[in-house]
């Protein structure tokens, strides 16, 4: 898109910068990208592209391959159920009716207010206390279809509490 | 933090493995930090330490100590002071904390008395739940990077025959050989040649290699180091999924004490070989397990798996010979060189030598990480180890091997599990979950399960992978949602051959595995899905119908009160209902039932 640049926020820039202009640290400049806005913006997938000297598509496609990345913003609070095959036998499909009762999004959605979004994950190796569940790093063990209700509703409180003190 | 343990000192070690940690681990070892000031009168100098996955996950946040050989199980930061008070200072037993063996009901005061310990053999996981994998003094301490100096003395020739003559096959699944890989690197001639740790543990149910890089990943770099002496490589990598945060974490601090201490680098023990680590993470795709698509991962290409007409130990990472051996063999590797060949093929069965790490979850009663050696029972190690199944219920089915894997049926729970004798029955060691189902796991939702996770994990290269899978995952979400057709299960095993036959990769050729694992033990359950619209485990949802035998029910009011949508009704001490229009059926209730008072109509 020649003509058409984004400014890209300079903090962003430099995630990208610290590795050498080479192909095999885009993976992990993508992870340090991620972990820093919670999704991949597209400025920064072409910032990547250049810094990197190859083609767009190309830094697009790898994005799209690996399951850990996402190209729309996720929520404030992101939860990851684990539909590995431990939690699966204990019940996670159960844990994501509920989730979908509670705030009505599905896996690889995010709440209208931008609070909630929720994806399944294959396994987090925690298979001993499942169903486990993880929102934004937390894990939550044995989680059961009650308990999930108590944990949002938890997370409800918090944010309530937040905008009445700000 | 010291090593030295003179009798008079105590250790407390705390697990904060994943698993504990979950549980609240770490507020029970910072709790233990804060208040272990010294005290007046307190002459015992006792210090906690932070400890890799013991894999008693269940029993979790686990707490030792040493020498008094005290395992507490569930602590929280509540008990600490009770500990320090009794234990550590009075040298009483906080009963409450120990464990209760199921079967004798008697409390025990030691992990090693009890039967998920005492039946295990370790050998990968040797260190796992000692160390403090933070600390390279405490690795030093239990004979690490002694095998390394060791393997100064052999000549590269001699390290691939020590390794050959143990039997060792790689433990990430196939069981290929370990010395036949290295040897087929060694002979090659090239400027370069790499080593790779895969450390991509993508089965569903599995994380025994977790354990190892987060409990000893000192253990990983050694095995490491002396396999590039034997092949004659300079530049190593190790492949973590990023999700492993921990494991990321421990290996890379061990990877920088190892060099900032002559372990790694240029002049390794002042030996004059060099060699250097990089630590690269993975982007959560199941078939970068897969050696060739991982290769591609490392170099910044999209996972997708090379063909195998050249193997990676003549062209691997960038051309050059490459070797790639899973986490679990990387750690056996300095035992073999410390304690010799002979010694390490004296444990396992005919072909299979050594141990196996297990991860022993699903409906058993004791989960978490099983070593035994090669050749031990499916049945010594789901009841003695395991403690048998939830509930009292039925043993079903074990599943191992992963997606890849396959189901084995009660009939067969004799069986001395290796490589071979899983093969044979139709499943595949894998890397080692077990996954144990009991009567109310339904065998074709199973099949279900692994079809959707491996068609999206489909790399989407060849045709009968991206499209075969799909369409048998169709077949199969229809016989679950009650229209299936008979012929839909020679439809499923068309499929399958085809599948097998032209399938690019591992990923696509083992993908029918668990579907014609269950045809073959498990037919008349699909049969009576089909037949009968009827899914007797009760999880099939649109074949189910929870009812409440009144005769049974005890009104206890567990069901009623965990019901997510208030469901069932009922006055207390009085049979309880379940109302059918506000039942979504997730079998919480049928799960949570201490009387089997719940039943499938």
């Amino acid at each position: 898109m020649p003509g058409i640049t984004v400014q890209l926020p300079e903090e962003l820039e430099r995630i990208i910068r610290a590795y050498p202009s080479d192909k095999r640290y885009i993976l992990a400049m993508m992870q340090d990208l991620q972990k820093q806005c919670n999704y991949l913006p597209r400025e920064a997938l072409e910032e990547i592209a250049r810094h990197v000297e190859i083609p767009f598509s190309k830094v697009y496609a790898l994005a799209t391959f690996y399951k850990a990345f996402s190209l729309v913003p996720r929520g404030k609070y992101h939860i990851k159920v684990c539909d590995g095959t431990a939690c699966h036998i204990k019940s996670s499909a159960v844990l994501i009716d509920q989730i979908f009762n509670a705030i009505a999004i599905r896996p690889g959605e995010t709440s209208p207010d931008g609070m909630f979004s929720l994806e399944t994950v294959n396994c987090i190796g925690a298979c001993a206390i499942a169903p486990v569940m993880v929102i934004n790093e937390k894990v939550y063990s044995k989680v059961s279809s009650a308990g999930i209700l108590d944990v949002i509703n938890g997370i409800r409180g918090d944010i309530n509490d937040n905008a009445k003190s700000s | 933090m010291t090593t030295q343990n003179p009798p008079d000192n105590r250790k407390i070690l705390v697990c904060c493995g994943t698993g504990c940690q979950a549980s609240g681990s770490m507020d029970v070892f910072l709790a233990f930090q804060n208040q272990l000031h010294p005290e007046p009168g307190v002459t015992v100098e006792t210090y906690a330490k932070a400890t890799g996955c013991n894999g008693w996950c269940e029993q979790g946040p686990l707490v030792k100590i040493l020498p008094d050989d005290i395992t507490y199980c569930r602590v929280q930061a509540k008990h600490v002071a009770e500990i320090i008070d009794k234990t550590i200072k009075q040298g009483e037993l906080v009963k409450k904390l120990l464990y209760r063996d199921p079967v004798t009901k008697k409390q025990v005061r030691s992990h090693h008395e009890i039967n998920f310990y005492k039946k295990q053999h370790k050998v990968a996981l040797r260190h796992i739940g000692e160390i403090d994998p933070a600390s390279l003094d405490d690795y030093l301490a239990y004979d690490g990077y002694k095998a390394l100096g060791q393997a100064f003395a052999m000549s590269p020739a001699d390290i691939i025959d020590e390794i050959e003559r143990s039997g060792l096959r790689g433990r990430g699944g196939a069981g290929f050989p370990t010395g036949r890989k290295w040897r087929s690197c060694a002979v090659q001639e090239a400027s370069e040649k790499y080593l790779v740790c895969n450390g991509d543990e993508g089965d569903p149910g599995a994380f025994m290699d977790r354990s190892i890089m987060e409990g000893d990943p000192h253990t990983v770099i050694e095995g490491m180091i002396i396999g590039s002496m034997a092949i004659g490589a300079h530049k190593g990598f190790i492949y973590v999924r990023d999700e492993y945060g921990l494991a990321v974490q421990n290996l890379g601090r061990a990877i920088q004490d190892a060099r900032a201490n002559g372990y790694l680098g240029e002049d390794i023990m002042g030996k004059g070989w060099a060699f250097d680590i990089e630590i690269v993470r993975g982007g959560g795709a199941f078939v970068c397990g897969e050696e060739t698509a991982l290769m591609n991962s490392i170099e910044g290409n999209a996972g997708e798996p090379r063909d195998k007409y050249v193997y990676p130990t003549e062209k691997g990472l960038w051309g050059k010979p490459t070797i790639i051996n899973n986490v679990e063999t990387w750690a056996n590797i300095p035992v073999i060189i410390l304690a010799g060949a002979e010694k390490f093929a004296s444990i396992g069965s005919k072909n299979s030598k050594g141990t196996k790490v297990f991860s022993l979850v699903g409906k058993v009663v004791n989960t978490g990480l099983v070593e035994v050696p090669m050749g031990t029972t499916l049945r010594e190690i789901i009841f003695d180890i395991g403690g048998g199944i939830l509930k009292g219920k039925a043993f079903k089915a074990v599943q191992t091997g992963g997606p890849s894997g396959g189901c084995i049926p009660a009939e067969l729970l004799d069986l001395e599990i290796d490589f071979d004798s899983l093969t044979e029955a139709g499943s595949m060691m894998g890397s080692g979950g077990l996954i144990v189902m009991d009567e109310h796991t339904c065998m074709v939702e199973v099949a279900r399960y692994y079809l959707h996770f491996l068609a999206g994990e489909s790399c989407g290269k060849c045709v009968p992978c991206r499209e075969g899978i799909d369409r048998m995952l169709e077949i199969l979400t229809r016989i679950c949602e009650g229209h299936g057709k008979m012929e839909d299960l020679d439809l499923l095993e068309d499929l399958s051959e085809t599948l097998k036959a032209a399938s690019s990769c591992a990923l696509g050729k083992t993908a029918t595995n668990p579907v014609l694992s269950t045809l073959r033990y498990f037919r008349p359950e699909y049969i009576s899905h089909i037949h009968e619209k009827r899914c007797a485990a009760g999880v099939c949802r649109s074949l189910t119908t929870f009812d409440i035998i009144p005769e049974i029910c005890t009104g206890c009011g567990l069901c009623e009160k965990n019901c997510p949508v208030q469901a069932i009704r009922g006055e207390k001490k009085e049979p309880h209902t379940i109302s059918q229009e506000l039942c979504i059926r997730c079998g919480d209730c049928f799960n949570r039932c201490n009387f089997g008072a719940i039943k499938v109509v």
